[in-house]
């Protein structure tokens, strides 16, 4: 193996090791603050890389409908919750906020989708598009069940992430998409080449996670996640509601999910259940850090993007045996290292 | 009121001659859903383009979707046996399915043609005698294969299959007749259906700078390789398995396939062929129902069509043995279905033996060149 390959397989594999980052991120974000193992995570990435693929093409995207139908569920549940709870005066403001945006967007897919925009708006419309089915999932799935323990969470993700990937194959059909690349521009390092849209990758977890840095650390909203994250009591005894945390937790795991779909669909085929493998894989970078720590994850994630490249190098048929395997050691490390704390139920 | 009592009389009637006359009830058990979705929503797309009388007798369909999943394809099939009474079984769409229902076929003595390539299979072993395959046998492919990479002087091969039973399958055909013939194999890579990157295993195959590279896959997935190879500079000849051939493939991949060489169907350039090719009317019909009704022709579609025709012209030689719905029924066709003669389906002509249940030969193969975006003609067997 020359020096050119060693680098070529490293770049690859940061590559890939960058969107397992961002997933990772948004599987502990989400997890801290709901104690909920998002595994329809990966669900937002083929969404992202579908819908933006169905826009280049003129077509509606089914995520539209998806959208519409789940703010519809929403919306009948919110009605029956506040009429039994006897608050009805609350319905109108309730119903408008659930059902408007949904709406809008929809309209707005529609009236964008004959002009075909160029490739920034229609990424950005995707965003639009697949973001509010996060909060969504949220409220109709996993709200009912906020005080449930962490493994009938856990099963209701399942079921989540098998209605999602089936939703998927309904709407897009079984076939992969592959979109135009965001600049075929080739940056050549020495003996190295590195595509453009690699950059277009780097640069935009560099952006998301700085991005993320300040909404934690210096916005009402983040400190409030990071506060329920930290304690849920605590946080509820000085006025943070749970369910808001939720639903902004899971809006930001929707749209780093997308915005990884939307990344990643020029450089692989991306299909209906594509997401899932992709998100297992942060998944394993989450678990690196503990899914608590995001600076251990971050590496983890790296790790596991590099650790794929060379073992797809050198032992192509048990790439992913290795992969996975490589989570029994780190448990173990994990499980020596750490000091256990009683889960406060 | 009138109305209403000739419905009532007229359906009653209708009632009287249905049972009269037992109806074929065929079963059919694909993957509309899964990993192999793409191949059981055309199959089953093509179910419905298929006769609803044969011979005077009414054609029931009863359809069942397996997700790809063994587990369920077995309980389907058992399903379609116990319940639905079938008398013969279209499907199921991948090999493992079909591997895992062989037992369950073999048991109720059902005769099932499957839409995935298996071992040829002989009417003197038990298990597969129950049992007929609607697609080439692998090692018709690889026949073909081979032959055009000896007479473009092809002396080294890199091989990336997707790693699935499909992958396995066409890589051993393929190596048992490259090194009879000579054809060195450099390395064998394989990779995942949904990997975001498939440098790393192109990389390993470009290793050696090899005269060709064979990527085995079916469907879209085999776009993720040959783009890479493409993006690595690779510039030796790109083959790709028959599995692949199919518009949805062109489509994701793009500019990057083009000149690149393609196993499949004569269906796919039917128009090309020269009109003595047998099999010729028979594809461009498929061809036009297809597309009328579902776009682009398929291959997976194909299989199905052909299925259905194997039993609209056996189903009259079993009729005069017995009555549909009874185990003489089922036997006799499976006798007919096995004495299958010269065929002519959708881009290929079926001749079954007792130790050749698939029927086809080299006129069910071509080699295809991509170019412009589209399949052209680039070589096929003597007729």
């Amino acid at each position: 193996m020359d020096l050119q390959t060693v680098l070529i397989l490293a770049q690859d594999g940061l590559t890939n090791g960058a969107i397992y980052l961002l997933l990772a991120v948004a599987l502990i974000l989400v997890f801290g603050v709901t104690r909920i193992v998002l595994i329809p995570q990966g669900e937002f990435v083929s969404y992202g890389a579908l819908t933006l693929a169905s826009l280049q093409l003129g077509v509606m995207p089914g995520t539209v409908w998806l959208l519409l139908i789940m703010a519809s569920i929403a919306a009948v549940m919110e009605t029956f919750r506040l009429v039994s709870s006897e608050a009805v005066r609350q319905l109108p403001v309730t119903l408008a906020t659930i059902l408007i945006p949904p709406a809008a967007i929809a309209l707005l897919a529609k009236m964008c989708i004959p002009l075909h925009l160029a490739l920034g708006w229609q990424v950005l419309l995707t965003m639009l598009i697949v973001t509010p089915i996060g909060p969504l999932v949220y409220r109709v799935a996993f709200r009912p069940l906020a005080d449930a323990t962490v493994l009938v969470l856990l099963i209701a993700a399942v079921a989540v992430h098998f209605v999602l990937v089936g939703l998927g194959l309904l709407f897009f059909g079984a076939e992969g998409v592959r979109t135009p690349p965001f600049s075929d521009a080739h940056l050549t390092l020495g003996t190295l080449s590195v595509s453009g849209q690699s950059l277009w990758v780097y640069a935009a977890s560099f952006i998301l996670i700085s991005l993320l840095a300040w909404f934690f650390s210096r916005t009402l909203y983040g400190k409030a996640l990071r506060a329920v994250a930290f304690n849920r009591n605590g946080a509820r005894l000085v006025g943070i509601s749970p369910h808001l945390a939720g639903t902004y937790s899971f809006a930001l795991a929707a749209a780093i999910g997308c915005l990884s779909g939307v990344m990643i669909a020029p450089i692989t085929t991306v299909y209906y259940d594509s997401g899932f493998l992709i998100g297992l894989k942060g998944f394993i970078g989450a678990i690196v850090g503990g899914m608590a720590s995001y600076p251990i994850a971050a590496a983890g994630a790296l790790m596991v993007g590099i650790l794929e490249s060379y073992s797809s190098f050198w032992l192509s048929g048990y790439k992913d045996v290795i992969v996975f395997a490589a989570i029994i050691p780190i448990l173990l490390w994990r499980s020596l290292m750490s000091v256990h704390y009683e889960e406060e139920e | 009121m009138k109305q209403v009592i000739t419905g009532i009389c007229l359906a009653a009637s209708m009632a009287m001659v249905t049972a009269a006359q037992a109806d074929i009830t065929i079963g059919v058990n694909v993957s509309s859903t899964g990993p192999a979705a793409s191949l059981g929503m055309a199959e089953k797309n093509a179910i419905s383009l298929g006769p609803t009388v044969i011979a005077g007798q009414k054609v029931k369909y009863v359809i069942y979707d397996d997700a790809t999943d063994t587990t369920n394809a077995v309980q389907n099939v058992k399903r379609l046996i116990s319940e639905a009474k079938v008398d013969v079984i279209v499907g199921p769409t991948t090999s493992p399915t079909s591997k895992a229902v062989t037992d369950t076929v073999a048991e109720s003595k059902t005769p099932m043609i499957q839409l995935s390539p298996g071992i040829t299979a002989s009417s003197d072993d038990p298990k597969r005698r129950w049992i007929f395959n609607a697609p080439p046998a692998d090692a018709v492919y690889a026949d073909a294969l081979i032959k055009h990479m000896v007479k473009k002087g092809i002396k080294t091969v890199s091989v990336i299959a997707v790693d699935d039973a499909y992958g396995e399958n066409c890589t051993v055909a393929y190596r048992k007749l490259a090194d009879q013939k000579g054809i060195k194999t450099l390395t064998v890579e394989k990779y995942k259906r949904a990997d975001t990157s498939a440098t790393a295993q192109v990389l390993k195959a470009m290793q050696g700078n090899p005269d060709a590279v064979y990527i085995a896959s079916s469907g879209t997935p085999g776009a993720l390789p040959h783009v890479a190879l493409i993006e690595r500079g690779y510039k030796g000849k790109i083959y790709q398995s028959g599995g692949s051939a199919n518009a949805e493939f062109l489509r994701v991949g793009g500019k990057a396939l083009e000149g690149s060489f393609m196993l499949g169907s004569p269906l796919l350039a039917a128009e090309q062929f020269p009109d003595k090719y047998p099999a010729k009317k028979e594809s461009l019909e498929f061809v036009k129902l297809y597309e009328a009704r579902f776009g682009a022709r398929n291959f997976f579609a194909s299989l199905s069509w052909n299925a259905l025709k194997i039993v609209e012209a056996a189903v009259p030689k079993a009729l005069k043995v017995a009555k549909p719905g009874t185990e003489q029924f089922r036997a006799a066709l499976r006798d007919a279905i096995e004495g299958t003669k010269g065929l002519k389906g959708a881009g290929t002509v079926f001749t079954m033996t007792k130790s050749d249940h698939t029927g086809i030969n080299q006129l069910g193969m071509c080699v295809l060149k991509i170019e412009n975006g589209k399949w052209k003609l680039e070589d096929h067997a003597e007729f």
